[in-house]
């Protein structure tokens, strides 16, 4: 005397669109991943709260400031007297550079202004002030 | 004849995953300024320049009188509110620290100043 299964209702999960979720999923991964450039030197930016977004990466160049005054411009371990050299021939290059400068906050601000009139004298006049967002 | 699709989401799925563990989130943010031209000096009328100053302890003062950092964006905003087209000329000593700067900066902006000036630490010895 078996007792009789009430439903035949087979069991089973749908998996015929796994394939759509996983494609959106890897569309929008895509779509929103960048790629680290340069990796830069080891500074710790300061905090501000009114910060902007650099829309375009294309016109980007970085210019990274340690605490004990070592200049890197784009993965190149550079010096303040060649510093303008290397500035102009990128701005002449591309007039649109944007200088993402991304100096220490231990770094006393003589150091900074030194880089600003170099790049004032090169011709790179839009700068950014690399920051992380403060809270509040 | 059919095309088998049973391990394309496994497909996808390692792309995802590669593109997970290989993205990063877009970090260029920052406080943005345009320098002058050099050879660009424009004579402004004393009473359109409001200056701040920075010394090297990081003390702010607002046109000789200190003023705490806190209270920096309302004694900015006020002055712009009397006079919309202030100039803030920030000027920082050398041995202060970038963060003073940076924090100054945001303040200013903070406070709605858009013509912000920085001028270059004066020479050692006085102009």
């Amino acid at each position: 005397m078996g007792l009789e299964r009430r439903s035949k209702v087979e069991v089973r999960i749908p998996t015929a669109s796994m394939a759509d979720i996983a494609f959106l999923l890897l569309i929008f991964f895509m779509v929103s991943t960048t790629f680290v450039r340069y990796r830069g030197l080891p500074v710790e930016l300061p905090r501000a709260r009114k910060i902007k977004r650099i829309e375009t990466r294309r016109n980007l160049v970085y210019i990274w400031i340690t605490k004990d005054g070592k200049i890197c411009v784009n993965d190149i371990l550079t010096e303040l007297n060649s510093l303008e050299e290397m500035m102009s021939r990128r701005m002449r290059e591309n007039p649109r550079t944007i200088v993402s400068l991304r100096a220490d906050e231990e770094v006393p601000y003589g150091k900074v202004s030194e880089v600003l009139q170099v790049l004032r004298r090169a011709g790179a006049l839009r700068v950014n002030f690399a920051t992380r967002r403060k809270q509040g | 004849m059919e095309v088998p699709t049973a391990s394309m989401p496994d497909v996808a799925f390692l792309l995802i995953i590669f593109f997970l563990v290989t993205t990063t989130l877009y970090m260029d943010k920052g406080l943005g300024l345009v320098l002058p031209r050099v050879g660009q000096t424009k004579v402004v009328p004393r009473r359109n320049i409001c200056n701040v100053w920075v010394n090297a302890a990081g003390e702010v003062a607002v046109e000789g009188e200190i003023v705490p950092l806190e209270e920096l964006r309302e004694e900015v905003a006020r002055r712009l509110r009397a006079n919309p087209k202030l100039i803030i000329s920030l000027k920082v000593d050398e041995q202060a620290k970038y963060k003073v700067f940076v924090d100054v900066l945001d303040e200013l902006k903070l406070a709605g100043a858009t013509r912000i000036s920085i001028a270059s630490p004066e020479v050692k010895g006085g102009p």
